[in-house]
């Protein structure tokens, strides 16, 4: 071996990796994530990937998302027949936070093993995903609609409407082309050239820069053993710090609104005439989702640490007259659960607390399957 | 070590292999390697605590030589030259305390400079009373210094003694002893240090260490590529690689790449992969069925080897671009058809440590004492004792002991049957598909023993193991 067979093994060596990279930027394979083991190799997830602590969660939050609809139980097969099929979109309520798969508002209908006017069986998918943007749920729903649901429920609350957050949400924001297309498809108010979404470069695209998210595709593979070993994809803290219930009594901004009445030219109401026009045939159910009203200090002045009560009041009242408006199916459901069942934040519930919820919707959605 | 620091000593390592050819290589080998040694020493709860290890480890290394040269060699001027390197590095190390928190070479800020230059005070004076007293009773100061080692390991390895030694550390430092935990001693590379130690005093004591300057002998106990990981290399071989004069050729180079790029690839893509799904003590008590138990086993089982083998050839391939060829530590161990062999060829510096300074030793004293020791026997208590120690080697705890006696028993049993069965198994043996199934099947078996093994060894606790073997067999 001589000083010159190694010097032309490193030139080559380091041309062809140029090459490989620069052909991966070129063609940007961006269906890379639809090769999964989950379906195939392992089950796949009741939720999306989501999680902040993969090493005890097995569970990580990426930005793929083919990979996070991939690796979801949705993709498992095609739509049998007798199936009755329900998603559910919306934010880390719909989710699941601090609740195992079986606790949350989709275990737990699909535990009722209601069945629909028809006879077929309500199966439903949980595709909720825990940040809160209107945007966000258009876009995993402009995905969701290629699985043929029967149903949309989307259960939403006012920290998901304020215009200058909707595309601030990560998934969002990294998902920039999707996001630019539903602007222009269904002209929403916001702009394609926004900084918040986030173009890659050519450079972004090559291994190089793309490292970070094939590692990401590469651990949700592996993690898919633990998921299948343990059934755990969230960590559950022993203790929490609890919602906060009392409030300053000076406090009584919403965002950048004050009160005594909302902006509605500041609320995205156009990203849920979005979604129920990309819906088509297939209804959708919007749900006020329940939220914590708290009897502590000041709860005369806010419900909870996201809203005062000018503001939701307002929002409430705005709701009903844009579903009135619009024809859309709305339910109101935000204070049916006591402020004992949420856990650290005002929308996330507790297992008995899911369950009063789920009771709630199982009905709805029942009927909702003979209106047709 | 990580994959910055690999390639930083990786650009330093070729520097020092293609320029760094005449007399002055060892001096900067050893200067390299005790700046390492404070680069690498991570972080500890206790406030300057990680700059007095490297500190020590560099004391402990000084000791060890004086303890094992003739006397005299200290005045010589090479000595002087590598002592005064090693104070000036520990003294730079030091002030840079004073460029600021980013700036440190060691983890946290090391301590004001008086109290170093109080402790190097106190630090000459011991020095000179070894040199003094070794004239009077070498004997004793060599045992006094094997001792020594033994002391401070079991300090760090008992969880217990590590424990209140850290209590005690805490309240020299003016803070809360309860706050005392064993995780505050993790003392950079010392399990190799300490052994590599033990190996010159050992061998001093029967006379068999050849005669190396200080430099030679500070580079040889913290040579920087094998500092964290091993392997434990002999110091007689190790000179000679010292001594011979360095003339890479692009051969060398390739083949140290080579090795290097496979180190990386096991240990950053192999075992940092398999390290996600590998039993540990969360996962073990989530597993719900027996399948999934066993993955997650073998998960651990290759991600032990590839991480373990992996820094093995970084430290061979970044030593060869030193031009050392430093000894192999793994030889496809999963691979081999009962324990004996697999012991031959998984971590076998320190095996042929152990082998050469307790199970030889023993065995001869059994077998040619007085009272002769029936052969059985003899096998029973060396293998058996073999194996603790090295359990204990790994840290003193129920897991680890019972992992050296599943490996000490398994050992012997092994010696038993192979006597047994071989006269037996002749016929087959000599049979082409007798030979093929009987090598086969004992790989198996032996691969599944050492794999079952591994759950001592993973888990932190005798009821959480327990819980494991019932779950991969069904029993719970």
């Amino acid at each position: 071996m001589t000083w010159r067979f190694l010097r032309n093994v490193l030139l080559k060596g380091s041309v062809l990796f140029l090459a490989c990279d620069l052909l991966f930027a070129a063609w940007h394979p961006a269906g890379l994530g639809k090769v999964s083991a989950y379906n195939h190799l392992f089950p796949g997830r009741l939720r999306f990937p989501f999680g902040e602590n993969p090493t005890q969660a097995y569970n990580l939050s990426l930005f793929d998302l083919d990979a996070m609809f991939a690796s979801h139980v949705i993709a498992a097969a095609p739509k049998p027949a007798d199936e009755y099929r329900v998603i559910l979109i919306g934010d880390s309520s719909v989710w699941g936070t601090l609740l195992k798969p079986e606790e949350t508002l989709a275990g737990l209908l699909n535990a009722a093993s209601i069945t629909a006017c028809d006879g077929r069986q309500i199966r439903v998918y949980n595709l909720g995903y825990p940040t809160i943007s209107l945007t966000k749920d258009l876009m995993i729903l402009t995905e969701a609609m290629r699985y043929q649901p029967d149903l949309v429920v989307w259960p939403l609350t006012l920290e998901a409407f304020p215009t200058d957050k909707q595309l601030s949400s990560p998934l969002v924001s990294h998902n920039s082309g999707r996001v630019r297309d539903l602007i222009r498809a269904y002209n929403l108010p916001f702009d394609v050239n926004d900084p918040a979404l986030w173009t890659p470069s050519f450079w972004d695209k090559t291994i190089i820069g793309q490292r970070r998210d094939l590692a990401d595709l590469a651990r949700l593979q592996l993690y898919g053993v633990l998921w299948a070993a343990t059934g755990v994809d969230q960590v559950y803290p022993a203790d929490y710090p609890r919602a906060q219930i009392d409030f300053a009594a000076d406090d009584v901004s919403f965002h950048d609104q004050q009160p005594p009445s909302l902006d509605e030219a500041k609320l995205a109401f156009a990203v849920i005439a979005a979604g129920v026009r990309l819906a088509g045939e297939t209804p959708v159910l919007i749900v006020n989702e329940p939220m914590l009203v708290s009897t502590g200090k000041n709860s005369d002045v806010r419900y909870n640490f996201f809203y005062p009560r000018w503001a939701y009041d307002h929002y409430r009242q705005m709701m009903s007259e844009q579903s009135q408006r619009s024809g859309w199916s709305y339910l109101d459901l935000w204070d049916v659960l006591p402020e004992s069942e949420f856990t650290n934040s005002a929308i996330h519930m507790t297992p008995a607390g899911e369950a009063i919820f789920a009771a709630q919707l199982a009905g709805v959605i029942q009927e909702r399957t003979c209106s047709k | 070590m990580t994959l910055t620091y690999i390639l930083i000593f990786t650009a330093i390592a070729l520097f020092l292999g293609l320029v760094m050819r005449n007399r002055w290589r060892v001096y900067w080998l050893m200067g390299v390697s005790a700046l390492a040694i404070f680069l690498l020493q991570p972080a500890l709860p206790i406030r300057s605590l990680d700059f007095w290890l490297s500190t020590l480890t560099l004391l402990l290394t000084v000791l060890g030589w004086l303890l094992t040269t003739s006397s005299g060699k200290l005045r010589e001027r090479g000595n002087l030259v590598a002592l005064a390197i090693l104070t000036g590095i520990v003294l730079c190390a030091n002030l840079t305390r004073y460029l600021g928190l980013e700036w440190t070479l060691s983890a946290t800020l090391p301590p004001k400079i008086e109290t170093l230059l109080a402790f190097l005070v106190v630090v000459a004076l011991v020095l000179g009373a070894v040199a003094y007293f070794k004239r009077l009773s070498l004997k004793f100061l060599l045992t006094a210094g094997i001792l020594l080692l033994i002391g401070i390991f079991l300090l760090l390895k008992v969880p217990s003694l590590a424990i209140a030694t850290s209590g005690l550390i805490r309240l020299a430092a003016g803070r809360l002893g309860v706050n005392a935990a064993a995780t505050d001693l993790r003392w950079l590379g010392f399990s190799y240090i300490a052994f590599r130690l033990l190996h010159t005093i050992r061998d001093r004591q029967s006379g068999r260490l050849p005669e190396v300057t200080l430099p030679e002998y500070v580079t040889y106990v913290i040579f920087f590529p094998a500092l964290t990981a091993g392997p434990i290399d002999r110091i007689e071989r190790f000179i000679q690689d010292l001594h011979r004069p360095i003339a890479l050729s692009s051969e060398d180079l390739t083949l140290a790449g080579k090795r290097l790029v496979v180190g990386l690839f096991k240990k950053f893509v192999l075992a940092d992969s398999l390290a996600l799904i590998a039993l540990n003590s969360v996962n073990a008590l989530q597993t719900r069925t027996a399948g999934w138990m066993w993955l997650l086993l073998y998960a651990y089982t290759f991600q032990i080897l590839f991480d373990f083998s992996g820094y093995t050839d970084i430290a061979i391939g970044i030593g060869g671009f030193l031009g050392f060829r430093l000894p192999e530590n793994f030889a496809a161990p999963y691979l081999k058809p009962n324990l004996t062999q697999f012991w031959n060829s998984w971590h076998m510096t320190l095996t042929q440590w152990f082998r050469a300074y307790f199970f030889n030793p023993v065995t001869r004293a059994l077998r040619s004492g007085k009272r002769r020791w029936p052969i059985a026997a003899v096998i029973f208590v060396t293998q058996l004792g073999t194996m603790l120690l090295i359990g204990f080697w790994h840290g003193v705890t129920w897991n680890f002991i019972l992992w050296g006696l599943w490996h000490g028993i398994g050992l012997f049993l092994q010696n038993r049957w192979s006597e047994f069965i071989r006269p037996r198994l002749a016929g087959v043996e000599n049979r082409k598909w007798g030979k093929l199934s009987l090598t086969v099947l004992s790989n198996m078996l032996t691969f599944q023993y050492v794999a079952l093994g591994w759950v001592w060894f993973a888990l932190p606790d005798v009821a959480m193991s327990v819980h494991v073997f019932f779950k991969l067999f069904g029993l719970t």
